[in-house]
């Protein structure tokens, strides 16, 4: 197969950046996204260019590290599928494809299409855990957890902590992300203890970091890779007013 | 050949001193009263660096970190959440004998002595059984989402070969939600200030001074700048060395470098050739392909191994009738069947692929079926067992697996060799300690499904936290001026091989060359090895390293984020442990575990193992000319060594 890249290319994090274009043939349908691009990568080298950064790691859909906005939509055009999963099957020969880095205020570029997405980590050392020093632990069936509650908990904490929700809000909201952290563990009782002090925390934590504001646009579940619905976000608000009102 | 040969030397042989006698049974907790403590007042003035946050790391930095050391946890990735571990699917074992099925600790131990094929240490293994519970009590405690019945207590399924239900899961993802337990505990105490993360950087050397583990050299991938950072003791948490064969199912940024690095400065390298190939991975589709899908070990329980009887059968799956199908793994092993241990599934899967029976492109495939499983349960209960699976094989292949067979191959998958370390997880070299993937210790010459996540948390929850007070009790250790000798030196050749990788006139790019690495690899030191490939190997190897050394190119500055660099030195890395594992490969003429040796097999083709002559763990010295070998001889008490047999 035959594609026309148009690719983010930026030296550093101060640098100005802009798109390049480049023409790639001789692509194999079963190639992934990724696949491609190492391809490109040894086609720059050959050429003395340096080769397009990218964030990747297991390249099979669970690490959270592939983040590229491909046609606009973060991940691309499949649904649930993140970028390393997703196959050139899914394009067409000829096609011409714009790849940019997800772009929000609290993301900053690090190089063409990595960016910096460690106020994810913040938002977590702000609340998102359940304290339970090692040791300290009862026996695990001492607490039983109705199973819709664990598999709603599991739903929930299926998410890779790549940002495609950030990079699809139109204000860069990390709303989804820390919903789902924050419905995971309030759905587990081992949970309850901390989880008021838990959303007030996370949730100064994500304005204090440069997302923005949640306006329920939705565009966040419809790009996540792992289908995290929206209701988490109606926990959060619930477990919010609650804990704001406790602590007023 | 386990003589000295043209390849390497003998040295004396090295004991594990802090290995405890008496009652096996015993032995974890006397070890635990004997070892020093520290004050917990004094425990703030000790430093403890710990490199790498998969779930051997993470858990080791948050639990040092409450205990009240002051810990620097570093990771090559963007955050510590990425660590491979979260890739894991099946399962967490443990004894806790739940089902009610006649498992034990005991149990747990025989279990995994023998399916390590009677190559690792009976203390070391004893001891994982029983804090197995203790992991599965801590997960839930953070709050992990493990299956459950609908009684609300935590469901088990038998997993990789076992006859009891002991592991414990999270659909596929397993792995995943161990790893976020075990991050949230450490984002805890980085929250805290107890822990000092440091993401995006890469330990590039192991600075020894006075004979003690004192620090790390870090290169900030961003910035390119290039640090030393000092510490009282040295947690090595960098995972397992299956991307020496470039495909594997390992993340791309997988690599030996730490450990390497550690090596080369004296730290032991323990059983370098035992490599766990997976038979249930997703094959090669072509030249592009950069790393191999693993599906996980339990659908072996629904799923049907099978290929045509007849060679060159190209029909349609659904097109060959049951009497022309060899469901081959059943009627070798009729008492295990599809769930024998991973090694033998694999060879099996080699076997009928070499007699050209193979299915799929370039006849390397087998089917695994669900066609059964669907007919008896129903397509829902399978889509609720295997959806997420299913849905990966969709994506990554094309073809729909509910109705046309998976194909799926063998793959590197892990590696059970790694550094050196005694009972207490520390290397010979004193303060340098190894956890997870990254030691030897645990898994013998195989390791069972479901067993590398108990490994990986044990060591870093309940292990290593326990027994590092008994080195750091004669600390703090007297400070190191970023002026000494080895600091500097330690600096210097990082320095030099950048440079040497910026300024090399080459025309060939890194990952050709880790291509072709992983293709020599794979074809003589992979499922099935022999003295005259291995020896064609080390030739092949070395010829390649040295091209590689005149011909790499590597473009772009030091100073800036460059992943061509940081590739450069992980490969150069991978071409020195390719020798060694060669070289470990072809000295250890039986075969046993994952290591099979063609000249060694039985007359129905089995591994067939050399108790009088291998029963000892091979470690490694680093040496300029040829490696040492020292030996560790291996001693079974509890459980005596048979040939195994899953038929």
């Amino acid at each position: 197969m035959k594609f026309s890249l148009r690719i983010w290319r930026q030296p550093s994090a101060d640098a100005e950046g802009r798109m390049v274009t480049y023409v790639l043939d001789d692509i194999s349908e079963d190639a992934s996204f990724l696949e491609m691009l190492d391809v490109l990568n040894e086609q720059l080298i050959a050429e003395g260019e340096d080769p397009v950064a990218f964030d990747h790691d297991c390249r099979e859909g669970i690490c959270g590290a592939c983040s590229l906005v491909i046609d606009g939509q973060p991940h691309g055009p499949q649904a649930a599928t993140t970028t390393c999963q997703l196959h050139m099957r899914k394009f067409k020969d000829g096609d011409l494809i714009d790849i940019e880095p997800w772009r929000a205020g609290a993301f900053p570029v690090v190089r063409d299409l990595v960016v910096d997405r460690t106020a994810f980590d913040r938002i977590i050392q702000a609340g998102g855990y359940i304290s339970a020093p090692t040791g300290t632990a009862p026996e695990a069936h001492s607490v039983p957890v109705p199973k819709q509650d664990a598999d709603a908990a599991f739903t929930a904490a299926a998410c890779i902590g790549c940002g495609a929700c950030v990079a699809a809000c139109p204000n860069g909201s990390g709303m989804l992300f820390m919903a789902a952290k924050v419905a995971h563990l309030g759905l587990m009782p081992q949970g309850q203890p901390e989880r008021h002090t838990r959303v007030l925390g996370m949730v100064a934590e994500h304005d204090a970091s440069g997302f923005g504001g949640c306006t329920n646009a939705g565009e966040c579940s419809a790009a996540c890779p792992k289908e995290i619905g929206l209701d988490v976000i109606g926990q959060l608000n619930r477990d919010f007013r609650k804990a704001a009102v406790r602590a007023a | 050949m386990n003589q000295a040969s043209e390849f390497f030397t003998v040295g004396e042989a090295v004991a594990d001193a802090k290995a405890p006698a008496g009652p096996i049974a015993e032995r974890w907790e006397q070890r635990r009263f004997s070892g020093r403590l520290v004050n917990p007042s004094n425990r703030r003035k000790l430093r403890v660096i710990v490199v790498g946050t998969g779930l051997a790391g993470a858990s080791a930095a948050a639990t040092l970190g409450e205990l009240g050391y002051r810990v620097s946890n570093y990771c090559f990735q963007d955050s510590p959440r990425r660590a491979h571990s979260i890739a894991a699917q099946g399962g967490i074992n443990a004894a806790k004998n739940y089902r009610n099925d006649g498992d034990s600790v005991h149990r747990l131990f025989y279990d995994t002595v023998k399916g390590g094929d009677f190559r690792s240490r009976e203390s070391n293994v004893h001891r994982l059984a029983e804090v197995s519970t203790e992991i599965i009590d801590q997960c839930v405690a953070q709050g992990v989402p493990f299956a459950r019945e609908y009684g609300g207590l935590l469901d088990n399924r038998s997993f990789g070969g076992a006859q009891v239900s002991r592991t414990f899961y999270a659909r596929g993802q397993t792995g995943q939600q161990l790893l976020l337990g075990a991050y949230q505990a450490l984002e805890r105490q980085v929250g805290a200030g107890a822990v000092e993360l440091h993401t995006r950087h890469e330990m590039l050397e192991l600075v020894v001074v006075e004979g003690k583990a004192r620090g790390i050299v870090v290169r900030d991938m961003v910035t390119g700048d290039i640090s030393t950072e000092m510490a009282d003791a040295v947690v090595l948490a960098t995972g397992g060395y299956g991307n020496v064969f470039f495909l594997s199912t390992n993340a791309k940024g997988c690599n030996v470098t730490a450990s390497w690095r550690a090596h080369r400065q004296g730290a032991y390298f323990a059983n370098p050739c035992y490599t766990q190939i997976h038979p249930t991975c997703i094959p090669q589709s072509g030249e592009h392909q950069s790393k191999l899908t693993l599906m996980s070990e339990s659908l072996r329980n629904d799923g049907r191994v099978w290929v045509p009887k007849e060679r060159g059968d190209d029909r349609e799956p659904a097109d060959i009738p049951e009497a022309d199908r060899d469901y081959y793994l059943e009627r070798r092993y009729p008492a295990f069947g599809n769930l024998v241990p991973r090694d033998i599934a694999s060879r099996a899967a080699k076997a009928v692929c070499d007699e050209g029976r193979g299915v799929g492109p370039g006849g390397l495939g087998v089917y695994l079926d669900f066609a059964d499983a669907i007919g008896r349960l129903g397509e829902p209960a399978v889509k609720a067992k295997y959806g997420n699976l299913f849905d990966m094989y969709e994506r990554i292949t094309g073809e729909n697996p509910y109705e046309r067979p998976m194909r799926i191959y063998p793959a590197v998958h892990y590696t059970m060799g790694g550094l050196w370390v005694d009972y207490d997880l520390s290397s010979n070299i004193p303060g340098l300690f190894v956890t997870g993937e990254a030691n030897f210790s645990d898994h013998g010459a195989n390791r069972l499904g479901a067993s590398a996540l108990m490994q990986g948390l044990s060591d870093g929850y309940f292990v290593l936290p326990n027994t590092i007070s008994d080195y750091l009790a004669d600390g703090p250790f007297e400070p190191v001026p970023d002026t000494h000798e080895e600091v500097v030196a330690a600096r210097k050749a990082v320095d030099e091989r950048i440079a040497f990788f910026l300024g090399n006139d080459g025309d060939r790019t890194v990952d050709s060359f880790h291509r072709e690495l992983g293709k020599i690899m794979w074809e003589y030191c992979g499922m099935e090895r022999s003295e005259e490939g291995l020896t064609k190997a080390i030739g092949l190897v070395r010829d390649l390293k040295d091209e590689f050394w005149k011909r790499v190119k590597v473009t772009g500055k030091a100073e800036e984020l460059n992943q061509q660099l940081e590739k450069a030195g992980r490969v150069a890395d991978f071409f020195e442990l390719a020798e060694l594992m060669c070289i470990d490969a072809l000295h250890r003429t039986e075969s046993c575990g994952g290591h099979f040796r063609a000249e060694s097999q039985t007359d129905d083709g089995e591994a067939k193992r050399d108790d009088e002559n291998f029963s000892y763990v091979a470690a490694w010295e680093y040496a300029t000319e040829a490696p040492v070998l020292h030996r560790e001889a291996l001693e079974f008490e509890y459980v005596k060594p048979t040939q195994r047999s899953y038929k």
